[in-house]
């Protein structure tokens, strides 16, 4: 045998005198973690497979159970940090990429955390939102730049398609492969009974999803996976996949073994073959590229529906998006370096893109000052994590946000980050039956709609304590906004003073 | 109905088009994109040379073209076919998924880039002439034909460079022993027999219906066939972290 250079992250602390050997832990866990000596009568543990999901915490019924960080550690060191250690072990041992799995877990500012909110106080009242109308609608879309009446007076209400939003938050592309059936199923309920929209990612639509089109944002990514005709005309937009914040710059790889039943079918690839999409768009090379594609995918709905291009922060983000705007878009998404993924190598993941603040802050800038702001909708994702964070994101100039890793939390995402094994115990990041039941999309939709109905409410309430009592009104409103612990190229690029100015 | 396309953006001509009955005929086509993007159940005649993104995500139409096209014919399409009688430009039949694209002369670079299929819906790409560098690029599916009809009078290649980078499902057969040809490591390089034969003479004869052309002389030569070795191109690529 050779050495086993990693010692498991985790530990299996079981209580001995609370454990019946019931054995729900070790039904529970894909990872096969927890196995039954029947001789001694005692449940064991093979640490070493072991992910923290929580799982088997969750659902022991003796609180027997309980994963905690391994302490046994290497020597300190501050520049080869335990972790930098064990990924050259994975590397020697395999010659491998280092494949990880949701957002980046460095300790990378998170500037949402150092900017602050206002409040009224004397000099203007707050809004009561318990008795007081408030707006949290948004509309996305090109919006006419100034007003024309017809030769009688009367108003010209030609708007180009529009994306009408109960409140600013959608639910951003993951797609039925990388997620389960029962996971798609629970955004599509929730997006319907709330009013907002879902997004199928780059794996198509499953016909039993059609039904909930009008909720519905289907995308077109570079692998062109379960994309025709009815499914462009199934949604309420169509999104053009250019990059995604987790991994920009790179395509992706659905393994083969994900490739199974109805999700080769939806992707229209044989069953077990690698869903591969590309780095580029083959045909893109070019704003006047990425025009083509916009308007081929206009011309194939008719004009009926928005097209939103989906890029990742990256360093020169406000000239691209300043060329998308020109594109011929109706929405631009912006995707943030610490947006989630169902699988990335770690490099990228952790080393590559910038922070969604200040690539929202610098887009809406340039656009304000090109003079387009108007004919383009901004959203932005990765990382949103609550509607403080989508407050900081309106009053910084989007126009609405993507959450995806706040979803999957509600959905019971543990965030154990191994999404990429196909073993989500959750039923979640899995294609496997029996794990995928585990997810019953009943309460997967109730949850998702008691998260989003909570952040509506935090949203009108942060918004009359500010005496606002319409999104409209609170987007770009910089002044809202106050810096605390940032310097002062950080202020000038957000856009905002710092606390106490 | 007749289009007279003079004069006319892309706009108009889809709408004409929609507005059509079944049989539909443009004329003076100078350029226009997009032409019949998404349609179904149309015979289109086109005169003149249409613009990129012919007949894309085409879902059951039959689109004739007298002369040349430009690049992105048939991108995303899922039924029909598309006959060209002339050259067509690059990145023909980007992730087409079903129908048949026919081209009489060449083809530019990355023809069937991502083509798929999915049990009895099989993408068909025929290039009568030579077709340019990164043929079947990603390849997932379908069946790509390369003729190379009059290739050695022009002292002409069949494919250019890269052919079949990152292929990884469907089938390519290009009529020329192949010897002068680099292919990359993952895919099998092999003489086209027994199944293969029967498989290729279906799709020959149908092309030489649309062209006018004697099957039995093209099939009489060599043709050497490619398929990928693993569905699986990357498995070995990750380790879990």
């Amino acid at each position: 045998m050779s050495i086993r250079y990693i010692y498991p992250e985790f530990e299996v602390v079981r209580n001995e005198n609370r454990c019946i050997a019931c054995r729900v832990c070790e039904r529970q866990c894909a990872n096969e973690v927890h196995s039954y000596n029947e001789e001694k009568n005692v449940m064991i543990s093979d640490e070493t497979k072991c992910v923290n999901c929580q799982r088997c915490v969750s659902l022991c019924p003796t609180r027997a159970l309980k994963i905690v960080k391994s302490d046994c550690t290497l020597r300190e060191n501050a520049n080869w940090q335990n972790d930098t250690i064990k990924e050259i072990y994975k590397q020697a041992g395999s010659g491998g990429v280092l494949l990880s799995s949701m957002g980046n877990p460095k300790p990378l500012p998170v500037y949402w955390d150092k900017i602050l909110i206002n409040a009224s106080q004397v000099t203007n009242p707050p809004i009561d939102p318990l008795r007081e109308p408030m707006e949290t609608r948004v509309f996305l879309g090109k919006k006419n730049g100034e007003i024309e009446r017809d030769e009688n007076g009367n108003l010209k209400c030609s708007l180009p398609p529009q994306l009408e939003l109960s409140m600013p938050v959608m639910f951003s592309a993951m797609s039925y492969g990388s997620i389960s059936y029962n996971a798609h199923a629970s955004l599509a309920r929730a997006a319907t009974e709330l009013g907002i929209l879902y997004n199928t990612g780059e794996g198509g639509l499953h016909e039993d999803f059609y039904v909930y089109g009008p909720n519905t944002i289907v995308q077109v990514a570079s692998g062109r996976f379960g994309v025709h005709e009815d499914y462009l005309k199934a949604g309420a937009a169509v999104e053009i996949k250019m990059g995604q914040g987790a991994k920009p710059g790179i395509g992706g790889h659905l393994p083969g073994a994900k490739i199974v039943g109805d999700v080769s079918k939806t992707r229209m690839i044989p069953e077990g073959s690698d869903a591969i999409s590309p780095a580029p768009h083959h045909d893109i090379y070019s704003i006047e590229d990425l025009r083509q594609l916009v308007f081929s995918l206009k011309e194939a709905t008719e004009y009926k529906k928005p097209v939103i291009v989906k890029v990742a922060a990256v360093h020169n983000i406000a000239a691209i998006a300043s060329g998308i705007a020109r594109s011929g878009a109706d929405i631009i998404a912006i995707d943030g370096f610490r947006g989630g993924t169902g699988a990335a190598p770690t490099r990228i993941r952790d080393n590559v893109g910038i922070p969604i603040e200040l690539a929202l802050a610098s887009v809406d800038q340039r656009l304000r000052d090109e003079g387009i702001r108007n004919t383009v909708s901004l959203v932005v994702g990765g990382s949103i994590r609550s509607a403080s964070d989508v407050i900081k994101a309106i009053a910084l100039g989007a126009d609405a946000c993507y959450v995806a890793t706040a979803a999957l939390l509600a959905l019971g995402c543990h965030l154990c980050r191994t999404c990429q094994s196909g073993k989500c115990n959750w039923g979640i990041a899995t294609q496997r039956p029996d794990l995928v039941k585990r997810l019953n999309p009943d309460i997967g939709s109730e949850r998702l709609v008691n998260l989003m109905t909570a952040w509506r409410h935090e949203i009108k309430e942060l918004m009359g304590g500010m005496g606002i009592n319409s999104i409209e009104a609170l987007k770009g409103n910089r002044l809202m906004l106050r810096g605390v612990g940032l310097n002062e190229k950080e202020l000038e690029i957000l856009g905002i003073s710092h606390a106490g100015e | 109905m007749m289009i007279d396309a003079k004069e006319l953006g892309y706009k108009e001509i889809n709408e004409k088009l929609r507005e059509s009955g079944n049989e539909c005929e443009i004329n003076d086509c100078l350029g226009q994109r997009f032409i019949a993007a998404g349609m179904s159940d149309k015979h289109i005649k086109i005169n003149g040379v249409p613009g990129n993104a012919l007949g894309a995500y085409l879902n059951g139409a039959k689109i004739e073209v007298f002369a040349n096209a430009q690049d992105a014919v048939g991108d995303t399409m899922n039924e029909g076919k598309i006959v060209v009688h002339g050259n067509i430009g690059d990145a023909a039949g980007y992730a087409m998924r079903g129908g048949k694209i026919f081209v009489g002369g060449d083809a530019g670079y990355r023809a069937g880039i991502h083509m798929k299929a999915y049990k009895e819906k099989i993408p068909v790409m025929v290039i009568g002439g030579c077709a340019g560098s990164f043929l079947g690029e990603y390849q997932a599916g379908g069946i790509i034909t390369v003729l190379g009809l009059d290739a050695d009078n022009r002292d002409k290649k069949i494919v250019g460079y890269f052919p079949c980078t990152g292929m990884h499902g469907g089938k390519m057969y290009l009529r020329s022993s192949c010897e002068n040809i680099k292919f990359p490591g993952q895919v099998t390089v092999s003489h086209a027999n027994g199944k293969d034969l029967d498989d290729l003479k279906s799709i020959i004869s149908e092309y030489c219906e649309e062209f006018d052309l004697d099957a039995d002389e093209i099939l009489d030569t060599e043709f050497t066939v490619l398929t990928p070795d693993s569905k699986n191109p990357y498995k070995q690529m990750y380790v879990a972290n």
